[in-house]
């Protein structure tokens, strides 16, 4: 069936709901709102208000509460409304969530999920258009999963409503409207296993999330344009990270971009350049381009906040200049 | 409740072992045993012994870090928990936790949370399974004076209230965080419990934090409340450390006449005389003589057990 990312991640919650009865949801305005992206609309009448929880604007306590429930046994599934806010929520995320199985020698578990909703683009400005999800990816212990579409979005978010871990499933505000053909049968998709969306051989390029969406347009424009075949992978989850999709694709081509839409300093364009320059130095034939963010807050005004976040015209232009790519002339 | 003799004995030793343990913990920190931070309990131990006496097993406790009274209150061998101070493998965390970060699930003792206001949200967390659950576990959950001025207590307080959780808080005020007094940082002063009841509506009380029976008292006195579905409930205990915020202050921002004035006040000293007519002397003197060996056995124990394996190290990051 045809499915947007909102319709997978919905059926998904439902599943998760029906399957487990220690499983409920709580965050802001879910309930009786239906959720600020529209995610949860119903769930309320469906589950009631035991396992659909409306709470107050708290999301340090909230996550935590989270955290404490799933210690003692629950299923919890947070919504935080934007990435934005997580930063609220940040001690609980980094201090406990991430740390109490380890700390506590495996004899605590934290099975919680927490969806947020990242990316720019919206014209929300600097305080609501972050992408921040490589930053807990650089934090041991927690998951994060970064879907580009429904299938990917159904199938990961069912493997963490499995998972005895916390888990980051990060959505991007954008995209949620796009469609993919998803099978009728059960399936799951296993964490740290990218998708080779595109196989080719000349480019890799690397992305997730939105960005994931762009590298596919820039591959169909570079093909047609310069003729040139790309290695299009998409990461699902930054943690953990298939780094060999990445360095066998490398390898192969030689050549590498990565598309991220968080700012170039410290984002997580340069952990996968030096995954690449670690494993295939030998392989490179040229310099790793990355297309990021530029390292300013996303502005309001449509036309700044489109000179800042990665488009594919941008990128096709930034690579075939860097890879002096010639353009095909009839 | 009445507690007969050797309830009341039970109740002493428990105390002592508590300032024997902090002593010893001491000691082997100058002998470079012990590393890292380390928050001695002294002088509060009439409320750790006093509030998780009062719990049924399936209770859950959440601490902070200064955590070791809790622990023993609890029932974790002194053993695991003087190995987990030494680093060893047989620490109730394997040496991973360390001081601030005591951990037994076998006896729903939740931890010790390191960062200030950190385990109140937890509380909620448990809270809220306790109600889900339908069941009746109680959630005691032990704060300073320091997370009263945190963001999240707050958040805490009203959600408690709100969902009428079964969570017990503690605030043990034992009147600074770390170096500063609470005179110089809570707008209300020392008396925090004034103001939780109007804004949250949650039921508070204050006690003398140094005399174990107004703690049991008001202990059990909030939890029958709280399991008759009644919400949250909050105790101020009052209360004064010993020693210095960590093993590394000397404490200087305290004056002596201060200090003292609370040292007349130990709670050990207070049960102790409570009990003088009843002529347990001899009693007392075995307590002491069997607490000095459970420490050093603890100690022996600690140094004879192993460090953790290095191979070790990568396990339950994430769980398979």
């Amino acid at each position: 069936m045809l499915l947007t990312i909102r319709e997978s991640i919905s059926i998904a919650l439902k599943e998760a709901l029906n399957n487990n009865k220690n499983c409920f949801m709580m965050g802001e305005d879910i309930a009786g709102y239906g959720g600020a992206y529209s995610i949860t609309k119903g769930f309320l009448e469906e589950f009631g208000k035991d396992r659909i929880i409306d709470t107050p604007i708290s999301e340090s306590a909230i996550v935590g509460a989270a955290c404490g429930a799933a210690m003692a046994g629950m299923k919890p599934i947070v919504e935080i409304m934007s990435i934005n806010f997580t930063l609220l929520a940040i001690d609980q995320i980094v201090n406990n969530i991430a740390k109490l199985s380890y700390l506590s020698n495996g004899q605590i578990k934290v099975p919680l999920i927490i969806r947020t909703v990242t990316g720019g683009g919206g014209q929300l400005s600097s305080t609501h258009s972050q992408s921040l999800e490589h930053w807990y990816a650089s934090i041991p212990g927690l998951t994060v999963v970064t879907p580009s579409n429904a299938y990917d979005a159904l199938g990961l978010f069912r493997t963490s409503v499995k998972s005895q871990n916390p888990i980051l499933f990060i959505e991007h505000g954008m995209i949620y409207r796009n469609k993919n053909e998803v099978p009728d049968d059960y399936y799951e998709i296993p964490f740290g296993r990218a998708n080779i969306s595109l196989v080719g051989e000349d480019i890799t390029i690397i992305s997730y999330s939105k960005m994931s969406c762009v590298a596919l347009e820039v591959s169909d424009i570079l093909k047609k344009e310069f003729n040139v075949s790309c290695d299009v992978i998409d990461l699902r989850t930054l943690s953990p990270l298939d780094s060999e999709s990445i360095i066998n694709s490398v390898k192969k081509t030689g050549k590498a971009v990565i598309i991220e839409e968080a700012h170039k300093t410290g984002g997580f364009a340069g952990e996968l350049i030096a995954i690449i320059q670690e494993a295939c130095f030998d392989y490179l034939d040229s310099p790793i381009i990355r297309i990021c963010s530029e390292d300013i807050p996303i502005p309001y005004s449509r036309k700044l906040e489109d000179s800042i976040i990665p488009n594919t015209n941008f990128a096709v232009s930034e690579i075939s200049q860097k890879f002096n790519l010639k353009k095909l002339t009839y | 409740m009445i507690l007969d003799d050797k309830k009341l004995l039970e109740v002493l030793k428990q105390m002592i072992v508590i300032r024997k343990f902090e002593q010893s913990a001491e000691r082997q920190y100058k002998r470079g045993k012990i590393a890292g931070f380390l928050h001695i309990y002294s002088g509060q131990e009439a409320i750790a012994v006093g509030a998780i006496g009062a719990l049924k097993k399936n209770d859950y406790i959440v601490s902070h870090y200064r955590d070791h009274g809790h622990a023993i209150a609890r029932g974790i061998h002194p053993n695991k928990i003087m190995a987990e101070l030494f680093g060893k493998i047989d620490g109730c965390n394997g040496g991973r936790g360390g001081s601030m970060h005591i951990m037994d699930t076998s006896k729903n003792f939740m931890g010790g949370y390191a960062i200030v206001a950190g385990q109140l949200p937890i509380a909620i967390g448990l809270g809220m399974a306790s109600k889900f659950k339908k069941n009746d576990d109680v959630i005691m959950c032990f704060f300073g004076d320091g997370a009263v001025n945190e963001g999240e207590f707050h958040e805490c307080m009203n959600l408690a209230s709100l969902w009428k959780l079964p969570v017990l808080f503690i605030l043990e005020n034992n009147l600074y965080g770390m170096g500063s007094s609470i005179y110089d940082t809570h707008a209300c002063g020392k008396d925090v419990y004034l103001s939780i009841e109007d804004p949250y509506k949650i039921p508070a009380a204050q006690v003398d934090g140094m005399d174990f029976f107004a703690v049991r008292e008001t202990v059990l006195e909030a939890i029958k409340k709280i399991k008759g579905g009644n919400g949250p409930f909050f105790i101020e205990a009052m209360t004064y450390r010993f020693r210095g915020h960590s093993i590394a202050d000397p404490s200087k921002y305290r004056d002596t006449a201060e200090v003292d004035s609370w040292i007349d006040k130990d709670p050990i000293l207070f049960l102790k005389k409570h009990i003088a007519a009843k002529n347990l002397d001899d009693d007392i003197v075995k307590i002491e003589n069997e607490t000095d060996e459970m420490i050093l056995q603890a100690e022996k124990f600690a140094e004879d057990s192993k460090f953790p394996l290095l191979d070790s190290r990568f396990k339950y990051v994430v769980n398979d």
